[in-house]
């Protein structure tokens, strides 16, 4: 009977070596694919900083819809902004704003959101989403890169020009 | 040398080596011919009697076997005069249409296909299920049987983008954004799909090149190895009757003429169902994609319709994430605690089963409807438990007040019938089946504009 040793042989050192580095090739590997796979954003386009107008385009107390930036304008009485993303935050649909009613009443499952896009009527799980807003010289832009989940409204989300 | 005077003309060589003489006209013959042939070797030599039998497999299979095969057909043809690109994909489609020759024809055979081939593959699920056939050795069969199922509504929801129309573009946009409700990992997800924030010219080229490379690919592979274990586990199950104690008896015919001859006739006679129903059903297209505008109401491709309706009454983790992955789970796990081999090939196992099947149809049948017009109307979780969270109020609360009566009637069904564990998976699985399709019927015919309840003849037009 041979006595067995208590360190690894050299046998044992390379199978485990082996399986360590072919797992890391395979780990490697897919990770090259999923990062192949990521989203690509052109510049220009819905990602980017967009112009949305001049500050006294919009009156206080509006909401303007800029179609080529998914978002809409809101002024609201006191002359802040913000940048509301006309996504619905229950499953996509794009929510359109009711000016007779003076909220944003989503057409698929009937979600309903104030005109600072704060819930009040369910499935939707959180205030509409926003962009952040930068206003230069008396332009409104609106970053479509920089969107800006939340649970309720805050009055920091509010820029005043 | 040998005589030039006794070989055939090169032209009946050709003809010899591509098709022989005559058919055989013994056994031994056509079992050689089987043997020898790429596509009949799928067949064993000789098949038993009565696993031919109509009304026990309905050639489901089969069935669904040919709808791959005309899918993969038109499909590859459908790809000679399609850009994956907005808006040309639209164009595209109307020039399908309107200026290529059985254009329209072969977009809806494609269309028309796809869509039987949900409702083929789910009614040869549960042909096998009722039949006990999944039970040992056929797990591995039905697992695969599963993977393949998935497949196939994957190959549909990409294709259903592909026309990018306003139909396409929300089904897949209310249908991707379940996706974000996947815990940790869900906007990353999405966005890895959709190839960006929304619904855009990333998501077709996408969808493209998964419809019709990966997915189609995959599916074929596990087809082949899906028939393969057919053969390998000993053709198919065998039908017995509900009494009969003893093993059917395996009496053996050759597969030329009996099983071929059958096949032939049934897919020719399918073939032409689905050409005169191609011909005068139009796909469906409606006006081209706009993001701007979403349609009143925007429902998902219909074989999601039961999920959506979950959707409306459940918090979006349970509704769309945690409810069906739970469903898949129990049925990819089904084989391995239902394994009584001695009910295998009786439909519904038993007489008790027979009768414990129709009472959960009507069970369901009932209490679905009910259960829909309820949670619409009365019950309100979140008004209620205002300062509960809304994964609370509205997903564990009415997911634990209709699982606590399923399991009070599981035991009803101990008790009462003295069901076993097979009648026990039975009762259960046709009530939630049963269950799904209502709700699938209440999403299709039922919800109007705004996703409220209407009679299907008193259905406002959408707009
Ligand atoms: C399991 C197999 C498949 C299923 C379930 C499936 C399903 C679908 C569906 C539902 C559509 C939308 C049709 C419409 O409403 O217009 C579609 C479109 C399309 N499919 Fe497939 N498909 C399958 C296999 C394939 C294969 C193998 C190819 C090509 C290699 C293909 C190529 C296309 C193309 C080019 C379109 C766009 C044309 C159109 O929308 O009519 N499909 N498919
Ligand atoms: C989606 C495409 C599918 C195709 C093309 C296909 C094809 C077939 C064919 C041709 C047979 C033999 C004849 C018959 O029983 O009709 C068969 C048997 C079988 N299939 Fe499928 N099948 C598909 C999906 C499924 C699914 C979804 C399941 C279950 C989850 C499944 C599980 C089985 C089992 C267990 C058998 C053996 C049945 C027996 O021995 O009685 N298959 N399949
Ligand atoms: S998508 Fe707006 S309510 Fe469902």
């Amino acid at each position: 009977m041979t006595d067995t040793p208590l360190e690894p042989t050299r046998r044992d050192f390379l199978k485990i070596a082996w399986a360590f580095f072919g797992g890391l090739a395979l780990v490697e590997t897919a990770g090259v694919f999923i990062a192949y796979l990521q989203p690509r954003l052109a510049e220009g386009e819905f990602g980017s900083v967009i112009s949305a107008g001049l500050v006294d385009d919009f009156p206080p107390n509006s909401v303007t819809h800029i179609s080529n930036g998914r978002f809409y304008v809101v002024r609201l009485g006191d002359g802040g902004f913000m940048a509301v993303y006309h996504r619905c935050t229950h499953l996509g649909c794009t929510v359109p704003w009711d000016p007779a009613a003076q909220k944003f009443v989503c057409p698929c499952h009937n979600s309903q959101f104030d005109q600072q896009g704060t819930v009040e009527n369910p499935p939707a799980p959180r205030p509409l989403d926003l962009f952040g807003v930068s206003i230069e010289n008396g332009e409104v832009k609106v970053d479509t890169g920089d969107l800006r989940q939340r649970q309720s409204f805050e009055s920091a989300q509010v820029v005043y020009p | 040398m040998t005589e030039p005077t006794s070989r055939p003309s090169l032209f009946e060589r050709i003809r010899a080596r591509l098709a022989p003489n005559e058919m055989p006209s013994d056994d031994r013959g056509r079992m050689r011919m089987v043997v020898d042939s790429l596509i009949l070797h799928l067949h064993p030599t000789k098949v038993i009697v009565t696993s031919m039998n109509w009304t026990y497999s309905w050639g489901l299979g089969g069935l669904a076997a040919m709808l791959m095969a005309i899918l993969a057909l038109t499909g590859v043809v459908l790809q000679n005069n399609y850009t994956p690109a907005a808006p040309q994909a639209y164009l595209d489609i109307l020039e399908i249409n309107s200026n290529v020759w059985f254009g329209e024809l072969i977009r809806n055979l494609h269309h028309w296909s796809a869509n039987l081939l949900i409702v083929v593959a789910v009614l040869h699920l549960i042909r096998v299920f009722v039949t006990g056939a999944y039970r040992p050795p056929r797990e591995l069969n039905w697992l695969i049987g599963v993977a393949m199922l998935l497949l196939t509504l994957g190959a549909n929801f990409t294709g259903y983008l592909l026309p990018w129309d306003q139909l396409a573009f929300w089904a897949i946009t209310v249908g991707t954004s379940i996706l974000s409700y996947v815990p940790l990992v869900g906007g990353w997800l999405s966005q890895l799909i959709l190839g960006g924030p929304e619904v855009g010219a990333n998501t077709l080229l996408n969808f493209y090149a998964m419809h019709i490379s990966l997915i189609p690919l995959a599916i074929f592979g596990l087809m082949s190895y899906h028939f393969w274990r057919v053969r390998k586990d000993g053709g198919l199950t065998l039908p017995k009757s509900v009494d009969q104690v003893e093993e059917p008896k395996p009496e053996r015919v050759t597969t030329i003429p009996h099983l071929v001859r059958r096949e032939l006739i049934f897919a020719l006679g399918w073939f032409a169902v689905l050409l005169i129903f191609a011909m005068f059903v139009p796909a469906p297209l409606e006006g081209i994609a706009n993001p701007d505008v979403s349609p009143n109401p925007a429902k998902a491709p219909w074989y999601f319709m039961g999920l959506q309706e979950l959707l409306l009454h459940f918090h979006p983790l349970v509704g769309a994430i945690v409810l069906p992955g739970l469903a898949v789970l129990a049925i990819f796990l089904l084989p391995f605690f239902d394994i009584n081999l001695n009910s295998v090939g009786i439909y519904f196992r038993s007489r008790r089963g027979r009768s414990m099947t129709l009472l959960a149809m009507g069970l369901a049948l009932a209490a679905a409807p009910l259960w829909v017009v309820l949670d619409e109307f009365v019950l309100n979780w979140s008004a209620w438990l205002p300062t509960w969270d809304t994964l609370l109020s509205n997903g564990l609360i009415p997911l634990a007040v209709i699982f606590i009566p399923l399991i009070l009637l599981d035991e009803w069904t101990v008790k009462t019938f003295h069901a076993d564990t097979e009648e026990r998976v039975l009762f259960i699985a046709t009530f939630l089946f049963t269950a799904f399709v209502v709700l699938t019927i209440v999403g299709i015919f039922f919800r109007g504009p705004g996703m409220s309840l209407y009679w299907p003849w008193a259905m406002p037009a959408a707009h």
